[in-house]
Order: C-alpha cells, then structure tokens, then sequence
C-alpha cells in the first residue's frame, strides 16, 4: 500500500469506537429505563410496536416504554418517535 | 470481620479469574488474610491461574454438603502465607452450591480473613447470583468492547437490586471498575472503546486499567498470578488497582501508545 493509499484509507474509515460508543449509549439507556420497572415492560413494549407498525413504518427502537415516580403516583410514560418525513413525536402519559 | 468482594462481569473470558488470582495475591502479599474462592461449578479454573492445582483434595461443594470441613479444603498458597484458596466442584450438577450452603462458607471464612474474593462465573443467572449476593465490594471486570460493557451495565443492574445489602436496605454494594485487555494502539487509531468512553457510559469509580500483555498468558502458563510478576506491565497495573482498593492514590499508567521511531507510528499495526 502506497503513502497516498494509506492516507486516503484513514480519513474515510469511519472510526469504529466512536461508532460502538453511540450504539452503547442508546442500547444501555434503554436497558436502564425497562430495569427496575415492572416485569411486563418489555412485552408491552413489543406490542405497542407491532399495533403502532400497522399503520406507520418505524423503527424497531422508536417505541420506548419508562415507569416513573411522581410522589405517591407511579407515571407510565409512552413515547414513540415518528419517522422523519411525518416529522413529528407523539406523546401520551397515563397517570395510574 | 472480612470483607466480601466479588469479581464480575457478565460476559466470559473478560478476565475474571485472572484478576481474582492477582486480587486476592496482592492482598495477601499487602499482609491481609485473604481467601479466594472459586464459584464456576463445572469449571474449576482458578486453582491452575494459581498454580496450586494438584493440591486440590476437597472443593466448595464437598464443604457445602458436610463431606469436608472448610478448613480441609482450603488450599494454603505456598508463596503467601497469608492466602487461601476454595477450590470449584468439578460436578456438573449446577445446583449443587445453595443459597444456604455459599452463606454457611462466607460466615465462616468471615471470621478468620480480612477479605473473602469470590471469582464468579460467567452469565447472569444462578452460580453469578451466588457469587455476587453477599458482596460488600464488587469489581466489574470490562473489556473495552461493546458487549462486555452491555453486559457489565446489567450486572451493575443486579448488584443495586439483587443483592443481600440491596435486599437489606444496606448501603449499596460498591462498584468498582476494571477495564481490561486495554490496546492504547488500538484506542489511538479509533478501533477501540477508550477508557474515557467506558467511564462515561458505566459511570462508576475506575479502580484501574490493565493492558492487554502476553505477560498475562505467560503467568497463568506457568501457575502464577501476574501480579507476582513483577516486570510484567499487566503485573503493575494490578498493583496499582489493589493500591487504589486499599485507598491510596495512584495515576493510572499504561493509558498512552509507547514512544516509538516515526517508521514505527506510522506503518506499526
Ligand atoms: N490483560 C490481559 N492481557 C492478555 N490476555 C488476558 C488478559 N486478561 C485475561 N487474559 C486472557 O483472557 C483469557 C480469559 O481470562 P479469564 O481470566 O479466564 O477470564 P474469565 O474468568 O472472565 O472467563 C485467558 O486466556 C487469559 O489469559
Ligand atoms: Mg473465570
């Protein structure tokens, strides 16, 4: 491999640990956010997805499911994140 | 009264044992008394890191079912007298250490040790639950790699839950952790998690960093925790991290790319 090569190879590679540490960031927040929670969060969660997917095409990761404290109330908070184009988020909380 | 300490991980062959080896070495050779026990049933490995393996007569279970008594099977480590070591059952039966059974041993080591290391196995189920539920400390060992430092966020997740002190509403088990196998080559041309990166997603104390070094492989060949080794850099850097446990302040060294001949950075690996 010539000098040029090796040059023109390091500015495109995209550098690969800046790549892992923002899929962990989001992977373990996620992990975080369902821990502690109730046991049926992940399972709602799957099936709030497939109910949202019959009618809007989203990510796998768009639906996130969280339960938080709020003084005496526990507050299950739903977000789902639209895809660009419908540029939108829709948010609902449902005290209980 | 002894402290327990549990090494842990989540993911296998992160480097467990080989720091539970040089843990419980290290402080045994800092004058405290020191037991190291091994809780990977079916796969009793701790014992050769520590060359002591052909001493072995009775194991963790045999004591938890009444066959031995503790101090038939611990293993008296012939370099440091203050260092004992609780061999794993080779059995394949996954049940045989109970609840009851590993509280009955770490009462018992509790009183004639300063601190109890336990080497847990792999996963997050039954033998890591085990190992970890007594803790008062626990490091996390972490390779700078995205599903050792997945695994390790869940383990922490346990360790505030799922624990006796967690149970009890005692102060938290402390967390400490060890990132291992670190390549400052591999971080400096942006191939690996740096030590910075792992802090930042685990957030917990950093009680060291060790390099990934052939001393490591050429330790355990020969019986010895690299710890003992004292040229070895993987050696000092568990130095370091057991100087940290034990409360004194040291900066980390081996962070940063050797000095090397301009031919060297550029074309070097
Ligand atoms: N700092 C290191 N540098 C190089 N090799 C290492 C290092 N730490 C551990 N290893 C090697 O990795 C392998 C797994 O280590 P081990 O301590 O048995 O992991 P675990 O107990 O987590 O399964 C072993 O072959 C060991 O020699
Ligand atoms: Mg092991």
């Amino acid at each position: 491999m010539g000098i040029a090569d090796y040059f023109r190879e390091r500015r495109s590679r995209r550098n690969s640990a800046s790549v892992a540490k923002e899929r962990l960031q989001i992977i373990v927040s996620h992990e975080r956010a369902e821990r502690g929670g109730p046991d049926y969060l992940p399972m709602l969660r799957q099936e709030l997805l497939e109910v949202v997917r019959r009618y809007v095409t989203v990510d796998p990761d768009a639906v996130r499911v969280e339960v938080e404290r709020d003084g005496p109330h526990e507050v299950l908070e739903l977000n789902i994140t639209l895809p660009e184009q419908s540029g939108s988020e829709v948010s609902t909380q449902h005290g209980g | 009264m002894a402290r327990i300490v549990v090494i842990t991980s989540g993911k296998g062959g992160v480097g467990k044992t080989t720091t539970a080896a040089s843990l419980a070495a290290g402080l045994a050779k800092a004058g405290h008394r020191t037991a190291v026990i091994d809780f990977d049933v079916g796969l009793r490995n701790l014992d050769l890191v520590m060359g002591c393996e052909r001493r072995v007569v009775f194991d963790f279970v045999n004591v938890i079912n009444g066959d031995a008594r503790l101090h038939q099977a611990l293993i008296k480590d012939k370099r440091l007298e203050n260092l004992a070591i609780l061999p794993a059952s080779q059995t394949r039966d996954k049940e045989a250490l109970t609840p009851e059974g590993v509280e009955r041993v770490l009462e018992e080591l509790r009183q004639d040790f300063d601190y109890v290391i336990c080497d847990s196995p792999a996963g997050i189920e039954r033998g890591a639950h085990l190992a970890s539920y007594h803790a008062d400390d626990a490091v996390v060992v972490t390779n700078p790699e995205v599903s050792s430092v997945r695994d390790s966020d869940r383990v922490l997740g346990l360790l505030a839950s799922r624990t006796r002190r967690a149970e009890e509403g005692m102060d938290p088990v402390r967390e400490h952790l060890l990132l291992t196998r670190y390549d400052p080559q591999r971080v400096k041309k942006g191939d690996m998690l740096s030590v910075d990166d792992v802090q930042e997603i685990l957030a917990i104390n950093l009680l060291g960093v060790i390099p990934e070094s052939k001393d490591v492989l050429n330790a355990s060949n020969a019986g010895i925790p690299v710890v003992l080794e004292e040229d070895a850099d993987a050696g000092q850097a568990y130095e370091d991290a057991i100087a940290r446990y034990l409360g004194e302040e040291r900066p980390h060294r081996f962070l940063e790319v050797e000095r090397r001949g301009l031919f060297g950075r550029m074309f070097g690996g």
